[in-house]
């Protein structure tokens, strides 16, 4: 069984809802990405996502296109990130590891040497935000050949036809999107995500992450109410812009975000 | 040996998934994927609406002013001792290129999903004033995501679109050019799907842009073959036009894909030259790759990141290109070449000083090349330039180059 799929299954018999933080890897240097993933983890996070910076970020908004910059600024590639997990993985064995990022990385370093790289460095999932499952294929075989965990994203507009598609080509979970625009814009509305949520359900059992608008311990809470898994990434990252040479404050900061949260899912 | 490329053959590129070749597809992100779905499913059925069609050639009869001339530019053939060189005078359409064949498409396909809101991005403003202008006669609302480095090279278009009824976003993000636009119109996009059609401006992007710009900008080269064969009575030899995401080129190119005799030459942007790294050259210089929602040849670095381009014409000034261009490169039908900013200066100076017509900095990349090529060619033979676009635009960089204030 996956990593991912071990610890969906432990929280959901202790019925409980997986916090996911993201952060983007090499933000704001490439030597505090490792810290700040086991602070995250020592937080009460479940399961990790790591951005893999990318120049032209189009999903996103501000706040995560400056993360990318900064790490940029520092040359961080895609092999660095993987150097990143593993560094990890020296003394966490048990909190999985997403990698989060645009496709053409990938592209550049093939998709083969990619999945096996990534296996060997305890990556356990990969979700490739301007990758829909229509030309995901490729990308999936080598995925799967290296038993890791592919994530797709549904949105708003996902019509019902493409949500069973999309759940068959993901394995771990499922990404959705609550809002329509980019990263860190428009606050979440539960009640149109808890109906959406049902519409997922009713067509696969895959468990569902819910990331985009979610702020605070209050929205992370109503979230975790009704999902699988609750994303959290541009207020976290915003900890980071607003204190770029203060590290111990950008690991307190985040500290406390993440266990409010977790505290208030957990209530 | 009858052609290779037959219509049977050209109706699969791109397939029913938008591949040409191992080149296009739909590289976005979910949010987007439905409306997508949608407007290929709408476009496929207006294709073939007789209605549809008539209006977008009496739009493009009536408000942009076609057939745009096929013009034989004696002086400058007899300057170059050569091949004779034929003009396509999209410098005389309404607002002063080729992009408003497209933008005249995309407005009705707008009008037909029944979109209130249209969004663009635009390099050398081209584009946007041509959105602008569709806009401003069909009264919809109009934003458009301009480069902060063009707003600044570029005013003069970014007034036309302001008076237009526009509102003009300088993007502040990454390169501050055209695919930094590019990337906040998606932004945006994404977050007003559902009352915005998203004009864009070239044969790139997801599917089924490629197809439908392409579609749009072919009236360029069925007339030119048109008049070529009324005035010469044959086929030209060659056709040259400059490469910026690839849509004058392929509107010229397309319809002689099947007459193997007919050679056709892709001008890229070499900038400060190809080995300085410093251009805008993808299919001369770069590596297939995915950007802006389909597979292409693209400028990128060993990481994959996309790399700044140069090119002294903001039209030009982009890391990608469309992936029917990158198609037709792998198979050899069409040969991509580059021009220097310089060499294209001196071609501006030249069309302007001996025929009488001042070209866009991005049209003087096709005529810098079409004058190397008929100087290799024999005088019996025929080269058609695409002259995309005329230079009003460019006074500005030009003045600024010769140490002038306007
Ligand atoms: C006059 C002119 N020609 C060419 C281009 C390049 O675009 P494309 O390669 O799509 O024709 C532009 C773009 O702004 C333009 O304004």
């Amino acid at each position: 069984m996956s990593r991912i799929k071990a610890v969906m299954s432990q929280l959901k018999s202790d019925g409980k809802s997986a916090l996911i933080p993201y952060i983007t890897g090499g933000d704001p240097v490439p030597g505090l990405t490792v810290e700040l993933m086991h602070e995250l983890v020592n937080a009460g996070a479940d399961i990790i996502e790591l951005g893999i910076p990318f120049s032209d970020p189009m999903a996103d908004g501000p706040v995560i296109q400056l993360a990318c910059e900064r790490a940029l600024e520092h040359n961080v590639s895609l092999d660095d990130i993987l150097s990143m997990v593993s560094g990890f993985r020296e003394t966490n064995t048990s909190t999985p590891v997403v990698l989060m990022g645009y496709l053409n990385p990938i592209v550049k370093m093939g998709y083969g040497l990619f999945a096996s790289k990534a296996a060997g460095a305890g990556v356990d999932g990969v979700l490739v935000v301007d990758l829909p499952p229509e030309e995901g294929h490729q990308l999936l075989v080598e995925m799967r050949n290296n038993n890791l965990d592919s994530v797709y994203l549904i949105a708003p507009t996902t019509t019902d036809d493409r949500i069973k598609a999309i759940c068959d080509a993901s394995s771990g979970y499922v990404y959705y999107v609550s809002v329509k625009g980019v990263t860190g814009s428009a606050s979440l509305d539960v009640a149109s995500v808890a109906a959406k949520l049902a519409v997922i359900r009713n067509k696969s059992d895959i468990p569902v992450g819910v990331g985009f608008g979610i702020k605070d311990a209050e929205s992370a809470a109503a979230v975790a109410k009704v999902a699988d898994g609750v994303i959290v990434g541009s207020v976290l990252v915003n900890t980071i812009a607003s204190n770029i040479d203060n590290h111990a404050a950008i690991k307190a900061k985040m500290y406390n975000i993440v266990s409010s949260m977790r505290q208030a899912m957990d209530a | 040996m009858p052609t290779k490329y037959t219509d049977d053959m050209l109706q699969q590129i791109p397939d029913a998934t938008g591949h040409f070749g191992e080149f296009g597809g739909r590289f976005v992100s979910e949010t987007l994927m439905p409306s997508l779905l949608q407007l290929e499913e709408q476009y496929n059925t207006l294709k073939h609406d007789p209605e549809f069609q008539e209006e977008f050639y009496r739009d493009l009869a009536d408000y942009v002013g076609r057939p745009s001339p096929l013009y034989f530019a004696e002086r400058l053939t007899d300057k170059v001792g050569g091949a004779k060189i034929y003009l396509k005078r999209e410098d005389l359409n309404h607002t002063g290129a080729h992009k408003v064949n497209n933008t005249i498409g995309q407005a009705l396909l707008a009008k037909h999903l029944g979109k209130p809101r249209i969004i663009a991005e635009t390099g050398a403003g081209q584009h946007g004033v041509a959105t602008a202008t569709v806009a401003a006669r069909l009264g919809l609302e109009c934003t458009v995501f301009m480069g902060a480095e063009d707003v600044q090279r570029q005013a003069q278009n970014v007034y036309r679109m302001k008076l237009l009824g526009a509102t003009v976003v300088p993007v502040e993000s990454g390169t501050r050019t055209l695919k930094d636009a590019m990337n906040e119109a998606m932004r945006d996009w994404v977050t007003n799907v559902d009352n915005t059609f998203y004009i864009i401006g070239t044969v790139a992007g997801p599917h089924p842009y490629p197809m439908l710009v392409r579609d749009f900008q072919t009236v360029i080269g069925k007339e030119a073959k048109q008049q070529c064969l009324d005035k010469e009575g044959r086929l030209p030899d060659a056709l040259v036009a400059c490469v910026g995401g690839g849509s004058n080129a392929i509107g010229l190119f397309y319809p002689f894909i099947g007459d193997d005799s007919v050679k056709m030459y892709g001008v890229e942007a070499a900038g400060h030259g190809l080995e300085s790294g410093e251009h805008a050259a993808p299919l001369c210089a770069g590596e297939p790759g995915v950007l802006h929602g389909n597979r292409t040849y693209l400028m990128s670095d060993n990481n994959g990141q996309i790399s700044a381009t140069h090119s002294v014409s903001a039209g030009l000034d982009y890391p990608g290109v469309g992936p029917e261009h990158s198609w037709l490169k792998d198979e050899g039908r069409a040969e991509y070449v580059a021009i220097t900013d310089d060499e294209a200066l001196d071609a501006f100076r030249t069309l302007t000083r001996v025929e009488g017509i001042i070209p866009a900095l991005e049209s003087s990349h096709a005529i810098a090349y079409g004058m190397k090529l008929a100087k290799q060619m024999d005088k019996d033979q025929i080269i058609i330039v695409n002259l995309s676009g005329r230079g009003d635009k460019d006074m500005h960089t030009i003045a600024e180059i010769d140490g002038i204030t306007v």
